[in-house]
Order: structure tokens, then sequence, then C-alpha cells
């Protein structure tokens, strides 16, 4: 069994510090928030899953994506592509502090894979609509919770602290399913950035547009928030003068480096796609 | 001919047939993809020979297989220009590395590209995986979140067809992949769920789901459950032929009226049915969400 200390309050810390009191949008549910606000000078959607005690499923308490997290994901990503339907695409925002998705029979039972899915499309479609889609990493980002509610994003940012980590699977559960111990696991992060947890190694891979240092990212000051404010207006700069697909991630130096098979199989896939 | 003569003939075509079906389940990735193309149009794509390997597996002391567990293959499906993706889930329990996700995403990303050009490719992913393989952690789920790009991009022009035929399934990252298919092909051997049951075992505990209890696991995540309560649209025996005929019959439905992964309002509608301070279990759940399938 694994239990959290402590609940991470950064999702909300930084989703209140980015909104303020403005453009708060009712989702119905407490785990999910959502609110439209300035940014640059531009209206953006923030989006943040937050711990919620009293969740209606008890798997979903200490800050997973479970099924209604989910769904709610899905319906206010697509509402705002609906609204943006014949006019200006706002910036979607998903601040992202997010444990694990809800481990749960119950959850299986009624789909999960689904409402994370439902997720996932609708941050790529709205991506592919034009919207720019940035993802702020300010505490865990970890496994399919990241993929339903950050990881279609255009370009992702991280604040550079030591509780903000990307895997595909928390280092317990990891180390039972790989035979190892965690002591081992740590020590094979260490050498190969691809197995680490910390965001610094992620940083590595190509896959961040930027990492943030310098910042308190438990109880972020006015500095720090503006600072944070900028990178996003940067990235969304850097969003709408590209493509919308994801395709900085394989072109970035970092990329060039460390996913060099990822950049190898698409160029001799190419080659090989039509018969000679 | 009296009717119990009739019948007994019937019960002995029916035993031929029995016979004569080709196992799908049990055919390795490569004859898997095979026996879906259209005979003799079979081409694969970064084959063994290209012996582009895992990076990551050697430096950690595990053998790297030359086509790291995913075979690619065009072909043709009646005719038309077809990609199949196949996981081996021999090989690393089918699990997503860097070069199998690759493998999986820069193919998706190329029809994608011919279908903008006016040149359909019809995708069709034979899903039989983990999820995302540990030993290349967070370069599998970089890739994995890059398929899922490629087939909501590459869905806007042609359905994607996945197939989950068992007996690994298809969990994790992946079952996310299999929820973004336009149409979902499973057997009863099949299973479709985001964490293996081992995980939430040892996630959650044993009171929450005890891993060993198979035919609890299939109540809840297996294909026929999946396919009552609409999160699968076909429901397959065991036989190749009749699989790959269905693939066709797939494609020939063409694009779903809305994705089953855009479907918010019905599953909002949906949950909001569900108490969960109540019992829930499969047969429960087909009475409460009994329609079989999508609207």
């Amino acid at each position: 069994m694994s239990a959290e200390p402590s609940l991470s309050q950064r999702g909300r810390v930084w989703f209140e510090a980015l909104t303020g009191d403005a453009g708060a949008i009712a989702s119905g549910l407490r785990s999910v928030c959502v609110a439209d606000a300035d940014l640059g000078g531009q209206p953006a959607r923030f989006i943040a899953v937050v711990p919620d005690a009293q969740n209606r499923f008890p798997r979903a308490r200490t800050g997973e994506v479970g099924i209604d997290e989910g769904w709610a994901l899905a319906f206010h990503v697509r509402h705002a592509i609906a609204a943006d339907r014949d006019a200006a695409r706002r910036p979607i925002i998903a601040v992202v502090d997010v444990t694990s998705q809800a481990y749960g029979r119950r959850e299986e039972l009624l789909g999960i894979h689904l409402a994370c899915a439902a997720a996932a499309d609708a941050y790529a479609s709205a991506r592919l609509a034009g919207h720019p889609v940035i993802s702020l990493l300010v505490g865990k980002a970890m496994s399919g919770a990241f993929l339903a509610h950050g990881y279609q994003a255009n370009r992702i940012i991280a604040l550079d602290s030591p509780e903000v980590m990307v895997h595909a699977m928390g280092k317990q559960a990891a180390a039972r399913v790989t035979r190892r111990s965690v002591a081992e696991l740590e020590m094979l992060g260490e050498t190969f950035a691809p197995m680490a947890y910390d965001i610094r190694s992620f940083a590595k891979l190509g896959l961040l547009y930027k990492l943030i240092s310098g910042i308190d990212a438990d109880a972020p000051e006015r500095t720090d928030v503006e600072r944070v404010r900028a990178e996003l207006c940067r990235a969304i700069a850097d969003t709408r003068a590209g493509t919308h697909g994801l395709a900085s991630r394989l072109t970035s130096p970092a990329a060039r480096e460390s996913r060099v098979a990822s950049i190898e199989v698409r160029r001799r896939l190419a080659e090989q796609w039509d018969a000679a | 001919m009296n009717t119990d003569a009739a019948s007994r003939v019937a019960a002995r075509r029916d035993y031929r047939r029995f016979l004569a079906r080709h196992s799908f389940i049990e055919m390795p990735a490569r004859e898997r993809a095979r026996a879906i193309l259209d005979p003799g149009s079979f081409r694969e794509l970064l084959g063994p020979f290209d012996r582009i390997k895992s990076p990551w597996l050697p430096l950690q002391g595990i053998v790297a297989q030359a086509d790291d567990g995913v075979v690619l293959a065009r072909g043709t499906l009646s005719g038309e220009p077809a990609l199949v993706a196949a996981i081996e889930s021999a090989y690393q329990g089918g699990s997503m590395g860097e070069v199998s996700g690759a493998k999986i995403a820069g193919a998706l990303e190329l029809a994608c590209r011919d279908c903008e050009q006016g040149r359909p490719v019809l995708p069709v992913l034979l899903l039989e995986t983990g999820g995302v393989r540990l030993q290349e952690a967070n370069l599998g789920l970089a890739a994995i979140a890059e398929i899922h790009a490629a087939i909501v991009a590459l869905r806007r022009h042609v359905p994607v067809v996945g197939v989950i035929a068992g007996m690994v399934g298809c969990f994790g990252g992946m079952s996310l992949a299999a929820a973004l298919c336009s149409h979902l092909l499973v057997t009863r051997q099949a299973r479709l769920g985001m964490n293996g049951p081992e995980v939430i075992e040892q996630e959650a505990g044993i009171v929450e789901l005890d891993a060993a209890d198979r035919a609890l696991i299939w109540s809840l995540i297996g294909g026929e459950q999946r396919r009552a309560v609409g999160l699968a649209d076909d429901l397959l025996e065991d036989d190749a032929e009749a699989i790959a005929a269905a693939v066709r019959g797939a494609f020939a439905r063409g694009m779903p009226a809305l994705e089953r992964s855009a479907q918010v309002e019905h599953y909002l509608e949906r949950l909001a049915t569900i108490d969960p301070q109540q019992p829930l279990d499969g047969k429960m759940l087909r009475a409460l969400w009994n329609e079989g399938t999508a609207p």
C-alpha cells in the first residue's frame, strides 16, 4: 500500500496564484479547478486537478486523475474549443501536480482508461484546432495521470524543484515490477536519464521546453508568479509561430542527444514507407 | 432428412468449422499482421534485418530483440493501402520502449501525412501490451503520448481500428490508445484496463482486488464485458479469418458519428447513474449501461 504522508497543495497554490479570483468556472468537482483569466493581455483557460478528501470515489482523494476527473477535463477543454470555434483560440494552461491515475476495481470497471483517453483526446484536439496548449509542471506528473492531464501540450514547462517529477510508475511499484530494490532503481536513474524521477533528468530528454529555476514552488512570491507568467507567454508565442504537432519534442537540442533512436526510427521508416 | 439427422449434420459442420479455425491468439505478431492483410500484400517496415534495437536494454543486462517487439507492415485491405502495427507480447510483455513506441508513433504519423496528401492509408493496431517498458520509463511514456497524438490526428481522416485478441490484453498508457481507436475489436480472451490487476492489488491491497481471481478479472475488464457496456465495438471468436473480416467490416462502417473518447455528454450522463457508495460488479453495470453500442 502506498500512502502519501501529506497531500501536495501545489496544484491549487499555482492555480490560484496564476488566476487570482478571476473567472472561476464551476466545474462540478472540487478536484478539478477551471478558470478563464488574463495571461499577458489575452484570456487563457487554466485547469488543475487537486486533492479532494471528500471525492465520491475513495481512490481518487489524494490528487489522482480518476474517472470523474478525466471526463471533467475533457468537458472543460472541449468547452473552450467550442466557444472559440469562430474566434481567437485561447491558450489552455494545464497546471500539473498529479500523483497518479486512480487505482481501483470500480475505476477499471467503469473504464478509467476511456476517461483518461477522453482528456488526452480533448487536449490533443484543442492543439489541432489551434489552441496553444501549455503544461506547467509544479509537482508530480506521473504516468497515466500525466498522459491525461498535460502530456498532449504543445510545450511543457517545469519548475526546477525536487518535488517536480515525471515518471511512468511510482518508485515502490516500479521496483516490484522490475524486481529491483528502490535503492537499485534510484541508482539506475542516476545512470540512465529515462529511468530517473527528478525533473532535471527529465529535462535532459529534450521533452521539456523550459525548466524554471530559483522559484519558491510551495509559496511563490509575486515575482515568482510574474516570471512563470512570462515563460508561459513565451511558450504561447513560440507555439503560435510553429505547428500544431509535438515535433518540437524531437527537434530540441537535448532530444537530438537523448532521443537518437526516436529520430532514427522515424528517418528510416520514412525511407521504407513507400515500396521501392 | 429428419430433424435429428439435420442437427447431427449441423453439429458435424460446426465441429469441422472449429477444427478449421486458425487461432489468432496463438500467432506471433508477424503472423498476425500477415493474417490481417490481403494475401501476398504484407511488406514489413523496419524488420529484424534493419536491426533497430533498444539502446537501453543492453545497458541494463537485457538482450535486445532486433525488432524491439513491434512488427510494422504495409499492405492492402480489400485492395486499399493499409498499415498494420502488431505488438509482440512474447517480448518484454509487449511493453513500449523508445524504439517500439517510436515505430508505432512514426508509422501513424506517416499514415497521417499520406492522408493529408489525399492518399488514405487504413491503420490497424494489434494491441497486446502491458504499457510502458519500465526499463525505458520516461522515453516509453513519451512515445505513448506521441502515439495518442498520432491517433487523434489520423482519426480525422480515416477510422483507426484496434484489435485486442489476448492473452496479454492491453494495459497502461496503451489502454488509452485502445480507447482512442474509432473501432475497437475484442475477443472473449481479451482484457482491457488502465491498471493491470497486479498493480491494483499492489497499490490498493488485496481487499480492493484479488489479482489471482481470474473469473473476477474477466468479469470486470474482459472482452465480453467491455463489449456489453459499449467500451468495445465487436466481440469476436479467436479465429484469424473472422478477425481479418471484422477489421474490413470496421473500415466499411467508416468514421463514427462521434468518436467514443469524444462522447463527453454521454459518459457524464452514464456516470451520473453511478453511486460509488453502492456495490457494483460487471453484471450490475451491464444492467445500468445496457445499450451495448455507442449512440
